[in-house]
This record gives structure tokens, sequence and C-alpha cells, in this order.
């Protein structure tokens, strides 16, 4: 056997972060629950909320007596921004913290940091974004809506409301390179046509460009797929340049960041959105839980969206699992979970689907007027249909990858 | 024919843009040599200054033109006179002292008003058409105050004695020292108007970006890009250096799309200092303020 220096640090870096951990859980027999957000830097406009309904999974969990008489305990790491720190917290939290769970992630990019980490620590990973589909991973629930359930819903409604041609705006990594081709093909399916495609680096401010090219292409509406603060600028200057009202847009991320609220009324009204999760549903336990969010934190409280939604739900479809299982350990929760775990929560029911560890859930498309959405049209339990398109863990548990990686060509799917 | 004037006109909007938020780091960082991280922090806190005013029912003009650079001037003479002052002919520590400045900052205003600041601020003015295509009036008015902010700023250190005074200590504190000059006021005041300069420009462009507390990192990057590539003539230098970076990468986002148009932008500051070391103004226009 060769030992590399690389190998021998990994190896030594575990055993050091575990020997602490190893000593502390002698004293304590609380179950670990690690979260992993980013609660600064540019996408902690994601990130805060969904901190706020993590923590208040956690408590509600404990305050109906905990888990098989034990408290869970909430471990919460700030990634910052930063993909180098998912690593590093989500190996900290596994071999170090020896998490029963770990709930976390934001963009694609972070997810695909942690993913494989977990998979090897054979940690339970929930990822609680809407994405882009595609991960086949029998270590890991995706609860968060995917193309398929939201693209394929808005992209008609949006046509048929404001025409046939489309511009497509997207951020450049591989949630809006992905989600810009689930949207192409739908836009191809409905018979529209797609103008032009355009990405954008995180850190744009100056969409002026951007603006002239709509401009000169004449679409009947843009969809846009931006991502992050930087990105709030373009809503901003498109709507300055008058173009509001000229050439609506639809989105599928403008929304879970609250950016509605990052600008003024009558710049965002009327755009478009789908989600799995907007404020207005009606049912009790939505007007409940945000009857109790608001007498716990105040007026002030942040507007919920699907991100901050799912990851409550996203816990208590675990702690569900746990319950059922008679135990934290990862197999039998697992397969309690891919028995057809289901919630009701705020959001209507989530079912986990078996063949892709991901959700069928309800889904909603919502129009924005002064600062709030307000939902147009509702779809009972849609399935992950993308992602059932690839993925088969039924048949073969033993994989984790993620399918789309390389685009939906790659993956088979025209 | 249209289609050409649109985009001349959002090419002059980029430039005036890279140079509006590089002003004020030219100052700092160009004359007084102090490697100033924390500009990004000093542009947001000028845009939250506009927010915080006009929630509070402030005419969003004076808010912008007024109250921004004030505040952030301000804050900018707190900062020297607590951390910048030790640090003089130190480069390499004012740039780890500004990196946690800019750290701090973004922890307190996140600790104050949260990650994500609800702006209700719509850029004032209203929509210029050119045939077929708009753009928003507030962006000519952005590119008329850049150009009046150069000229004052030339007027300033060219014709009082401020600048004058301001001049000659950057060059050579003993001597300005020895002529009588209180070389740690004007190190304070150089200091202080330089953070007025940005927390103006920061205030300005808070209508049409996000205003966050973690949108500075956007723009620091670029700043310093284009300082450096100028060279050390602070106005013909942070002229020079936008109207190249900021065409280059006008035109490039327009025909291939913006992630091009990045890269096009880094690729000629790379060309350019590894051609002309020293910036642009280390060759051409040496004689320039």
């Amino acid at each position: 056997m060769t030992l590399s220096r690389r190998h021998f640090v990994m190896g030594s870096t575990a055993l050091a972060l575990a020997a602490p951990a190893s000593i502390g859980r002698a004293a304590s027999d609380n179950l670990k629950f690690a979260s992993i957000l980013d609660l600064s830097g540019g996408l902690d406009i994601y990130g805060a909320a969904m901190a706020v309904t993590t923590k208040l999974a956690i408590e509600d969990i404990n305050a109906a007596g905990g888990l098989l008489g034990r408290e869970v305990e909430l471990q919460m790491y700030d990634a910052q921004s930063t993909i180098q720190f998912y690593t590093q917290y989500a190996t900290q939290a596994a071999a170090g913290d020896k998490a029963d769970t770990v709930h976390g992630g934001i963009t694609s990019a972070s997810r695909e940091a942690i993913r494989p980490t977990l998979a090897r620590f054979k940690t339970l990973y929930f990822y609680n974004t809407q994405y882009e589909g595609g991960v086949c991973d029998y270590n890991n629930f995706c609860t968060g809506s995917t193309p398929a359930q939201t693209v394929a819903k808005i992209v008609p409604y949006a046509m048929k409301k404001w025409g046939k041609k489309v511009y497509i705006v997207a951020a450049d990594y591989n949630y809006g390179q992905i989600t810009a081709q689930w949207m192409q093909k739908f836009v191809d399916e409905n018979g529209g046509e797609t103008l032009d495609v355009e990405f954008f680096p995180l850190d744009v401010t100056n969409f002026g460009p951007t603006i002239n090219k709509i401009q000169t292409a004449k679409p009947d509406l843009v969809i846009s797929a931006l991502v992050g603060g930087a990105h709030v600028s373009f809503y901003r200057q498109y709507a300055a340049a008058g173009m509001m009202k000229e050439i609506p847009i639809a989105s599928t991320t403008f929304g879970v960041g609250n950016e509605q609220t990052l600008i003024s009324a009558e710049e965002g009204n009327g755009m478009l959105a789908s989600y799995g999760y907007f404020e207005g549903i009606d049912n009790p336990q939505n007007k409940e839980f945000l009857a109790r969010l608001e007498a716990k934190l105040g007026a002030d409280r942040p507007v919920m969206n699907e991100l901050a939604i799912r990851s409550y739900e996203g816990a208590m479809l675990w702690a569900e699992a746990v319950k059922a299982a008679g135990t934290a350990d990862r197999e039998p929760v697992i397969e309690a979970l891919r028995s057809g775990m289901s919630y009701d929560g705020p959001s209507g029911t989530v079912n986990i689907d078996a063949q892709t560890n991901h959700c069928s859930m309800n889904v909603y498309i919502g129009e924005l007027t002064d600062q709030t959405w307000n939902i147009k049209e509702s779809f009972v339990n849609q399935p992950p249909a993308d992602t059932q398109m690839v993925c088969d863990l039924n048949e073969n548990p033993n994989q984790s990858t993620f399918l789309f990686e390389n685009g939906l060509a790659a993956a088979g799917i025209k | 024919m249209d289609l050409v004037a649109a985009i001349i006109f959002q090419l002059v909007y980029g430039i005036a843009n890279l140079a509006l938020i590089s002003l004020g780091l030219a100052i700092i960082f160009g004359m007084m040599r102090v490697i100033n991280l924390a500009h990004g922090e000093f542009l947001m806190l000028g845009g939250y200054t506009v927010v915080v005013a006009t929630n509070a029912g402030v005419n969003i003009w004076i808010a912008m033109l007024i109250l921004a650079p004030l505040v952030v001037g301000i804050i900018g003479v707190i900062v020297e006179r607590l951390l910048i002052r030790w640090l003089y002919g130190r480069m390499v520590d004012t740039l780890l002292a500004t990196w946690g400045l800019s750290l701090l900052l973004i922890g307190l205003v996140t600790s104050i008003f949260g990650a994500s600041t609800a702006t209700t601020i719509s850029p004032p003015l209203g929509i210029i058409r050119i045939g077929d295509y708009s753009a928003s009036g507030y962006e000519l008015f952005l590119i008329v105050v850049t150009a009046i902010l150069f000229v004052a700023v030339f007027a300033t250190l060219k014709l009082t004695r401020l600048g004058l005074v301001a001049r000659g200590t950057m060059q050579n504190p003993e001597m300005s020292s020895a002529l009588g000059v209180s070389t740690t006021r004007t190190y304070m005041i150089t200091f202080g108007l330089g953070a007025g300069v940005t927390g103006l420009a920061g205030g300005l462009l808070a209508p049409v970006t996000g205003v966050l507390p973690s949108i500075g990192a956007t723009y620091i990057a670029k700043a310093f890009i284009t300082v450096i590539s100028g060279g050390s003539a602070i106005l013909a230098g942070t002229a020079s250096g936008s109207v190249l970076l900021g065409g280059i990468n006008g035109i490039f986002a327009f025909i291939t799309g913006p992630t091009i148009g990045e890269v096009a932008l880094l690729v000629t500051a790379i060309v350019l200092l590894r051609l002309m070391p020293r910036g642009i103004t280390g060759r051409f226009f040496r004689k320039y303020l």
C-alpha cells in the first residue's frame, strides 16, 4: 500500500476532527442536525430566511418532545457564499460532529461541492432548494422543485398570455446553464421560438448592453433565471428603461431571494414566477405557520418563499422518517423516506418519490402585484418528471451522480 | 441608426459607470498609496445612506447628492484617524487593515439592516427614447454627474490651495512639513475627500443596483483594475482606464454576451499592464493630473 501525502493529510485531519467529537458524544445523546447555508456574502438573500425556518423546525420538533425521546441539536454553519467552506463544513459535520443528517446547500455549485463528501461519509443529506434537476443519489433527498414542475408550467402560461417569442437571461453556472436548456426545450414544445440566450457571471451589475439587445430582438417576453444580489440590478435597470411595460418578465428565480422587496412596487408589477410555495396558499397549515412566524418574529419576519418553506418541510420529513424508522441510523431512515413518506406542510402535501429521491409537490404560478405574489394557478401533486426520465434508484440504488452535469443532451434528453 | 445611437449611449454609460466607482479609489489609492480594500463598502455605505434617508422622508436628490458624500466622508475621516494614519507608507499593512475594515462594515450593516434590504427607491427621471430604443433618463444623468465630478475634482486639485497642498504632501511629506503644512491634517482631509467621492458614487448607483451589505464585492475588483490600468495620474488615469476598459467591456458584451465582456476587460488589463507596467499614464498623458 502506498501512502500518499494527500491521503495522509486527509486521514489525519479526519482523525483530528473526529477525536474531540467522539469525546463529546459520550456526554450527550442528542440527535445531531447540521445545517450549512450562506448566511453572509452575496447569497445570503436566500440563506437568511432558510436559516430562520430551519431553526423553527428544530424548535418545533423539540417542543413536541424531540425524536425517539431524544432532543435534536442544531449545528449551524455559515458557508459565507464561498464554495470552499461548504466542503470544509460538510467534512466537519459528517466526520467531526457525526451529524445524523445534513441539510443545506443553496446554489447547485454548493450542492455539488458537499454531495459527494456526504455520500462518502455516509451521512444523510437533504438539499431543500429548487434546482435544475438531475441528481440521482441514494444518500441525497432533493425536496425543492425542478424544471418539469415549474418551468414546464410557467412557460406555456406566460406564452399564452404574452406571445411566442422568448428571450432567456440566466446566471452563468450550472443552475442557469441547465435551466436555460429546460426553458428552450419547453418553449420549443409549446410551439414558441427562443430568440437568444444570455448568461451572466454572478457579479455583473451593468445590464445596459443586454437591455439594448433585448430591444433589438423584440421578443414577446423575457424569461429569467438570474441569481443573487448583483443580478437584482437587471430588473431595476430593465424597469428604469421603461421595458417592464413593453416586454414582460417571467422567472424561475425571482422571488426566492425575496427580490420583490428589493425593487419598487411599480417596477415589479405584472411579473410571473412559478414555485412550490407562495405565501398566499390557502390551507390551514400555511395560515397557522405564518401566524406562528409572525408571533415569534414580529412584523419584520422574512417573507416566506419556496426555499424557506422547503427548509422547514425538509427538516420535518427527516423527523417523520426518524419516527417511522424508530432510529436515526442512516439506512432505516432512508428506507422510511423512500417508502413514500409524505408531509402536510405549509406548501401542501409533499411526497418523496422513491424512484428519484425527489418530491412530488403542489406547484403554483404567481403574479406580482405591489410586491406581493398572487396565485394565478395551482397544480396538485406534480412529479419530478425531469429527473424521472434519467434516474431510477429503485432499480439501482447504488448511485451518487449528477446526471445533468454536462447538460441535457449529454443526459440523453432532446 | 437608432441602434448605433443606443449602443453608443450604453458604451458611454458603461464608461461613466466605471469612472464613477473608481474615482474615489483613485484619490485614496492612486494619490495616497493606501490600498483601500474597503472601497466597495464605502460605495455600499453611500447606497445605504440614500436608502435610510429616503425611507425617513428626505428628498432623494438631497439624499444622493449631499447626504451620501457627507456621511461617507465623515466615516472616512473617522477611519483615517483610527486606522489608516498609523499605516502610511506601509502598503501591505493598509491592505490587511482595510480588508478587516471591509469585513467589519459588511458585518455591521448586516446586523443593523439585515442581509437583504428593502429598497423602494426607483430611479428618478423618466425614459429617453432613441427611435425604437429606450434608455433610462437616470443613466444620462449619471453620465453628466460623472463628468461634473471629474471637473470638480480637477478644479479642487489644480486651482485651490487645498489641492496644491494635498498634491505636494503626497509627493514629499517631509518637504511639505518643513514648509509649515500640517501633513496629518492634509492626509485626513484627502482621505475624507476620497471617501466622500466614493459615497457620492454609491449613493448615485443606489437607484439602479440592489443595495445589499455584500454589494461592495462586485465593485472592488473593477475599481482596482481601472485605477491600476490608468496609472498614477488620478484623473487622466481613471478617465483613460475607464474609457479603455469600459469601452472594450461594452463592445464585447454587446457582440458576444456579458461573460466574454468581462473576460475581454480582464485580458485587456493584463496585456496592458504587461506592456505598460505603470499603467496608461505611465506612458501617455504623463504631465496630466
